[in-house]
């Protein structure tokens, strides 16, 4: 049985191992499609809606949805890169954004979004949100103003018995991410890092070791996000 | 504390996915959960207390925060206002001593609200611990609390007689009303318990009685229409060494309680389609996810569970069919709308917060801890075993080509008889209109906050502009003479929650308001869209009908609820659907609001946010621009 997919993505032909998403099969095709949730390694979870294509006339997240024989993805249409934009927009108002104070300034993907996507003012009113901040571990600042709820921290940072640092609390707009008290004080230094460098925002930031990395040789500095999956035509 | 909360983690074998159960148990001894329970919880269960936290906090029905002897929660469905709920809470208030959102100094009553808890005939109504109270007034109230001063029982303070049918089962004991209008062959009074498992399991393979369900054409009944038979047959697909049927019987859309009623007078049949489900699939675990609103059937519920057993109708080889075994249990969620989109309640029967999850893969694939899962409504279920029975060609004799059989309709609102109809499919508003006994009619919600309010007026001429017809395809935008228009799969869908409201009525004020505060409660909060569009776009309204509002503002909702399209769950995806139908056949209410000249209002108001200002240090705002 071959294992070899072929299908398409806004009519270019993409070849694919079977078992890939549909972003992994892209991303090897030299296609970008933009994700922030998703991080390589972990399991996917449809959290930020960035990767939304559509689909047999249905909207589906790239990320979780497996490539198939024949497919007719869309995704670089200007409906969906509204929907793209928005979302971005949704993240910014929604928390406290100030990327000039911000430790992830230049590798942070929320911000190489909003520039990819040339966000200028965005479309919904700023709720400048009242949210806190949980410097109790050692080694980590939970900062709760940068938070996008991607849940990246929460599937990737656990203990040897599996168990998670980081968890959801309450729902709907009320919904954080928190540390826990007593795994976050006996953070291995290693993971915290790992937590930092997992986190696509400045959400979470490694204690007592500022700006190692100066400013202007950052990740999205020179180059818009996604320019190292794209093939130049 | 900590003995016993060990001696409860064990009675679940300290089994993670029996944390429900271990949480409404604590809640059950104390009333909350403190966190201190949380970190013996963490130990015995091994997780850490983040994770614990996550599911504990998701549920409205747990805390952690101490709560009173008697926990009030005051139902707030539109319907509850439209009859008096504001009095209500406000006696409440006065006579407990606390406002809602609070426990009493002295401890005795815990106020809070709850969304629809499937009563809407005989609100408003609230929980007070597991039981419920309908139809309250400001002077039931005073006598209730007057009693539960005085130290009566919550059973002793039901004032009047129980309701009727089985409500007033010793094991009910409720207050609570059926109101059954109208019976077709769902709710046909000659059932015989038990026929079909009896009887017809051994007379056909498993195969043919997927055959007969598929051939009849049934389709799920709590509102997204899957073919019943299809699901069962992908159910059956997957190699698996337990195969799982559940029973979803969490209604949580506002306007529905057809469940409850199923579930309180025909109960037999609702098991009997399960068993038949299991049969047909060879499922081994049967699950009933009971909505915790309806709690005060669980004894009743179990009892007949018991009888079956005793029966062999459940067990092991039952009714005599070979190595045919299969059991069911039920279990209570803890007050989460979300839980009823089947793959968040799976996570919530695994212990986890409901969060749905990424399809594929579907549930019948990979559901509850792994195996093929077949999730089916209450009503489907009991469908089904008419359908066994009777066969397919008999189904098919009812409803309309595509939409076959009888629906369950809950109806409310403004009308002379709230209450259960069960009518063919294919039967118009203006029929359900005519049956109910509503003359005067603004508007109709037909599906509840996630599906449309529909108008008498012809909107035809609306759907022009690109953004309206965007909508098309997603048969909000309706056709003339809309109240003809028919239920069915292909014209007005619906799980059966039929909401009306008369002309007196405030449509964006009251209505759509209250679902928007229904969808920004009830969000698990995992996608971006749906987490904070439903805020976004109520404070929008807000602008809008507190005359602030210009025109684009109408056209930036219409915008901004095409992108919630792109969350997870059909909770999200409809989230949006209160403004955006209001705004498709109500666009003249909206109209009325803005100011037709004004292309910009900032609604920012100088004098007001000074105010706090100006008062501590005493002065007057004196404004130059104007």
């Amino acid at each position: 049985m071959s294992t070899t997919i072929r299908f398409k993505i806004d009519g270019k032909e993409i070849i694919a191992e079977k078992g890939q998403t549909i972003v992994e099969a892209a991303k090897a095709n030299g296609v970008y499609i933009p994700t922030l949730c998703n991080f390589e390694g972990l399991p996917p979870k449809g959290c930020c809606r960035m990767c939304t294509v559509k689909l047999n006339k249905r909207y589906m997240t790239a990320c979780t949805t497996p490539a198939a024989d024949g497919m007719e993805v869309e995704s670089d249409t200007p409906e969906i890169n509204d929907f793209r934009k928005g979302i971005i927009e949704l993240l910014f108002v929604s928390g406290n954004h100030f990327c000039p104070a911000c430790e992830k300034s230049g590798n942070c993907e929320l911000q190489a979004l909003a520039y990819r996507f040339k966000m200028m003012v965005p479309r919904f009113p700023f709720l400048f949100p009242q949210k806190g901040l949980d410097a109790s571990s050692p080694k980590l600042i939970k900062e709760q103003n940068r938070c996008i709820m991607c849940k990246r921290c929460i599937k990737a940072i656990k203990d040897d018995e599996g168990r998670s640092y980081f968890a959801y609390q309450y729902r709907g707009n009320k919904l954080e991410v928190i540390l826990d008290k007593k795994l976050g004080k006996e953070i291995s230094d290693a993971l915290a890092r790992k937590a930092m460098d997992t986190c696509p925002v400045g959400s979470i930031i490694y204690k007592e070791l500022g700006y190692y990395q100066p400013i202007g040789k950052r990740k999205y500095d020179k180059e818009p996000i996604g320019s190292d999956i794209e093939v130049q035509q | 504390m900590k003995d016993k909360i060990i001696k409860i983690t064990s009675r679940y074998q300290n089994d993670r996915h029996r944390l429900m159960d271990i949480l409404i148990d604590i809640h059950d001894l104390q009333g909350y959960v403190s966190d201190t329970d949380i970190e013996v919880l963490a130990q015995q269960l091994g997780m850490s207390e983040v994770e614990i936290n996550e599911t504990v906090t998701f549920y409205h029905f747990f805390s952690k925060k101490p709560r009173g002897k008697y926990n009030i929660f005051l139902n707030n469905s539109i319907t509850a206002f439209m009859r008096g709920r504001e009095k209500v809470k406000k006696t409440l208030e006065e006579e407990c001593g606390t406002k809602i959102g609070s426990v009493s100094p002295d401890g005795l009553f815990g106020l809070y609200s709850t969304s629809c808890m499937g009563m809407n005939d005989q609100g408003p109504s609230a929980i007070i611990n597991d039981k419920v109270f309908t139809n309250l007034t400001p002077y039931r109230v005073r006598k209730l609390i007057a009693d539960l001063k005085s130290g009566k029982t919550l059973d002793e303070a039901i004032y009047e007689s129980t309701g009727d049918g089985n409500n007033s089962d010793p094991d009910v004991r409720s207050m609570v009303f059926n109101n059954i209008r109208k019976r077709m062959i769902l709710l046909e009074r000659n059932y015989k318990k038990f026929e079909v498992i009896r009887n017809l399991l051994i007379k056909h393979s498993p195969d043919e009685i997927v055959g007969i369900v598929e051939e009849s054409n049934l389709r799920g009944r709590g509102g997204a229409g899957f073919p019943t038979g299809l699901k069962w047959r992908f159910g059956r697909r997957v190699e698996a060494d337990h195969r799982v049927i559940i029973c979803n019987a969490d209604e949580g859309e506002p306007g529905t309680f057809k469940d409850r009623v199923l579930l309180t007078e025909f109960p037999d049949l609702v098991f009997e389609g399960m068993v038949i489900a299991a049969y047909a699939t060879s499922a081994d675990i049967g699950l009933v996810y009971l909505r915790y609103e309806y709690r005060y059937l669980y004894k009743y519920l179990n009892r007949i569970l018991d009888e079956m057993r005793k029966q062999n109708l459940l067990g092991e080889n039952i009714a005599g069919v070979k190595h045919f075994n299969f059991d069911i249990r039920i279990q209570l969620g803890a007050g989460a709308y979300v839980c009823g989109e089947e793959s968040a309640l799976i996570e919530s029967l695994e212990g986890k917060r409901g969060e749905p999850r990424d399809k594929p893969p579907f549930p019948v694939q990979n559901g509850y801890l792994g195996y093929p899962t077949i999730v089916n409504n209450v009503e489907t279920l009991a469908a089904a075993v008419r359908i066994v029975k009777n066969g397919a060609d008999w189904f098919k004799g009812f409803g309309t080509t595509d939409s076959l059989g009888t629906k369950l309709l809950s109806v409310s609102g403004d009308c002379k008889f709230p209450g259960i109809y069960e009518v063919e499919w294919g039967t118009s508003i203006r029929e359900v209109m005519e049956m109910s006994g509503a003359d005067d009619v603004q508007a109709i919600q037909v599906g509840g906050p996630s599906g449309v309010m529909i108008s008498v007026k012809d909107i035809d001429s609306l759907g022009t502009t690109d953004l309206m017809k965007w909508y098309k395809p997603s048969g909000m935008m309706v056709a003339q003479k809309t109240f003809d228009r028919r239920l069915s799969y292909s014209d007005l869908p619906t799980g059966g929650s039929i909401m009306i409201f008369n002309s007196q009525r405030d449509l964006l004020n009251e209505v759509v308001m209250n679902f928007m505060d229904f969808f920004i409660e009830e969000s698990c909060g995992s996608c971006s869209t749906c987490r904070n569009l439903p805020f976004l776009m109520k404070k929008k309204l807000e602008k809008i009908v507190s005359g602030h509002g210009v025109r684009k503002d109408i056209d930036d909702l219409l915008n901004w609820g095409r992108i919630i399209k792109v969350s997870r769950c059909g909770l999200g995806q409809t989230a949006a659907n209160p403004v955006v139908s209001s705004i498709l056949n109500f666009r003249y209410l909206y109209e009325q609001h803005v100011k037709a000249m004004a292309d910009f209002d900032n609604v920012f108001d100088m004098e007001k946010s000074v105010e706090a200002a100006n008062n501590f240090v005493g002065r007057k705002t004196i404004l130059h621009h104007v």
